[in-house]
């Protein structure tokens, strides 16, 4: 009898833990949600999608959420432009090319890059990337969206490469034999048979360091500045959504204040891009999965 | 030039970037700590480490924000490792293959992709307002756990399903209940990957500053928090707030903090690669 009833406990306790992560889920849209209904009372969505400037802070306010996009869309294409070859390079190099020891050796380094502190990849952008860069392109500003880019593509270079490297070598090898015994060489196998096969997995790792940049804080509250401006010009001073939230948080913005509320729209549309591109890249992993078991 | 000829210097050129895209990681690396060291490792001392922060960079310290970090690591690992190894324990032994577990791996898969300023804005509307804890170290320590369970239960699922599943039914033959086959021979099994997990995860906390700022840590703290309702500051915090400011003086603060930083970051990352080094020697099943 007390066995059947700890055995029952345990488990009930158990499920309650595994049924919390979906409360967090549920917590974060409530809160998004009742927020953000909130300062749609105030504002009108067609101003927050239209406006072309986002002025929540100053006398004259507007709430356009361009100029803030425009800046966490910059940041985070110059990360990609950046990440996706090095990281793809790498896992092909890894893959085909390292010997198992070099393999084993650079591997976990690359790991540790993701393993910094994002405050660290912040400063190392400002204190010593954006004036190294300024000796290249005099135009460059002190505060800039193209170093802190640059920094969070190296960062996320392990996204990229530790998931194109696994979905690289899940191909299963008779495909390899196969090229290679019609006769084509190491390069032909790799861009025509393996890339191509392991192109869903590649994919996912790519949406998933997408993820990661557009979420990223602080590098860009550190180097990218703080004025949200609607250019897609990388030299300037801009604000990313996540930079906008920052600044508000530091600030004392009074409790229910319509200031206060913008911080949750924003935080809405970071949230629904990240949400598509995770469950984008849920899915597209296990098509990925399900191939080669 | 022959077409042999051609194959080959391909292969070699792709081998020769794809060498080149490795290292270019690793030499940012090495530049990212050496240029960091060299700029503040003069200002490293035992006065820099027990002092209070101050308007004068040369008298500033970090202590608040080490005994912060200190106090935050532990509230995360407080609540974040019994939650996340009963949840991964659940997923992993118990509901196998039905609705519940399909919609519980599809939501901790996605709460994994959620930047970490929107659990500081989570942790803000419930735990410092709905909840009142205030600007505390309980506020903060509960929204890091809520942002790396998901992380604690992915790993901890790994370390169980490593184990092999004639464990199980050597115990289950012998009488044991399930969860007596749990408690005693699974996770002890699992122990040493699931800690490894773990110490990677919560390395992942002691960084964070954007989650914790949006739940109102603070940037001056010229006092010690003594108990988990007393409002607090954590290392990444300090650094972010005196890379902010202009006097040349407070950048090398900041380096010398970050040196501190990088070397628990880097020592807990240390310990967990030889832990699991360490397990995969010796466990052979």
């Amino acid at each position: 009898m007390l066995r059947r009833f700890i055995e029952r406990t345990v488990e009930s306790g158990l499920r309650l833990s595994a049924v919390l992560t979906i409360a967090t889920t549920i917590g974060i849209v409530a809160v998004l949600i009742t927020e953000t209904i909130q300062f749609f009372r105030e504002v009108s969505i067609w101003e927050f999608l239209t406006d072309t400037q986002w002025t929540p802070l100053f006398a004259q306010k507007h709430f356009g959420i361009l100029p803030l996009l425009s800046g966490t869309f910059l940041t985070t294409a110059i990360a990609i432009a950046v990440a996706l070859p090095i990281g793809l390079l790498t896992a092909i190099f890894l893959n085909e090319y390292a010997s198992p020891r070099l393999r084993s050796i650079v591997k976990p380094i690359l790991e540790l890059l993701s393993a910094i502190p994002t405050v660290v990849y912040g400063y190392f952008a400002l204190v010593f990337v954006t004036p190294a860069l300024q000796q290249i392109i005099p135009g460059l500003a002190g505060f800039n969206a193209l170093s802190p880019g640059i920094v969070m593509g190296i960062m996320i270079i392990p996204f990229i490469s530790s998931l194109s490297e696994d979905a690289l070598h899940a191909v299963p090898r008779s495909l390899r034999e196969a090229a290679y015994g019609m006769g084509a060489t190491r390069v032909q196998t790799l861009f025509r048979v393996l890339i191509p096969a392991a192109s869903s997995g590649i994919l996912a790792s790519v949406v998933l360091a997408l993820a990661r940049a557009i979420g990223e804080t602080m590098i860009v509250a550190i180097a990218a500045g703080q004025q949200p401006r609607l250019t897609l010009n990388p030299l300037v001073p801009i604000e990313t959504v996540t930079t906008y939230i920052v600044q508000v948080s530091l600030g004392d913005v009074p409790h229910g204040s319509l200031e206060y509320r913008t911080i949750f729209a924003a935080g809405m549309v970071l949230f629904l891009f990240t949400v598509v591109l995770s469950t984008i890249s849920f899915f597209v992993n296990r098509r990925f999965r399900q191939q080669y078991e | 030039m022959s077409k042999r000829w051609r194959a080959y210097l391909l292969d070699r050129l792709v081998g020769m970037l794809g060498l080149a895209a490795a290292f270019i990681g690793l030499l940012f690396l090495v530049a990212l700590i050496v240029s960091i060291f060299k700029l503040g490792i003069a200002r490293l001392s035992w006065d820099f480490l027990t002092s209070f922060p101050s308007r004068f960079p040369e008298k500033a310290g970090i202590y608040p924000a080490i005994v912060g970090s200190l106090w935050i690591f532990l509230g995360t690992a407080f609540f974040a490792i019994p939650l996340g190894v009963s949840a991964a324990i659940y997923l992993e032994e118990y509901a196998k293959k039905s609705w519940l577990a399909n919609v519980l791996e599809i939501n901790i898969a996605n709460l994994a992709g959620v930047p970490s300023i929107i659990y500081g804005i989570l942790g803000l509307e419930i735990f410092v307002r709905t909840l009142q804890m205030g600007q505390s170290l309980i506020a903060g320590s509960l929204t890091l756990a809520l942002l790396v369970l998901p992380v604690v239960i992915v790993v901890a699922r790994e370390a169980l399903r490593a184990v092999p599943s004639s464990i199980r039914e050597a115990a289950y033959a012998l009488g044991a209940t399930k969860w007596q086959t749990i408690w005693k021979q699974v996770l002890p099994a699992a122990f040493g990957n699931i800690l490894t997990g773990i110490i990677l995860a919560l390395a992942r906390a002691i960084g964070e500053a954007a989650p914790l700022i949006v739940v109102g840590a603070l940037t001056y703290v010229p006092f010690i928090p003594r108990s988990p309702m007393d409002e607090f500051t954590v290392l990444p915090i300090q650094i972010f707030n005196w890379v902010s400011r202009p006097q040349h003086g407070f950048v090398i603060n900041a380096a010398a903090a970050i040196i501190v930083l990088l070397v628990l970051v880097l020592g807990l990352n240390g310990i967990a690669i030889f832990l699991r080094y360490r397990s995969q020697r010796k466990v052979r099943w």
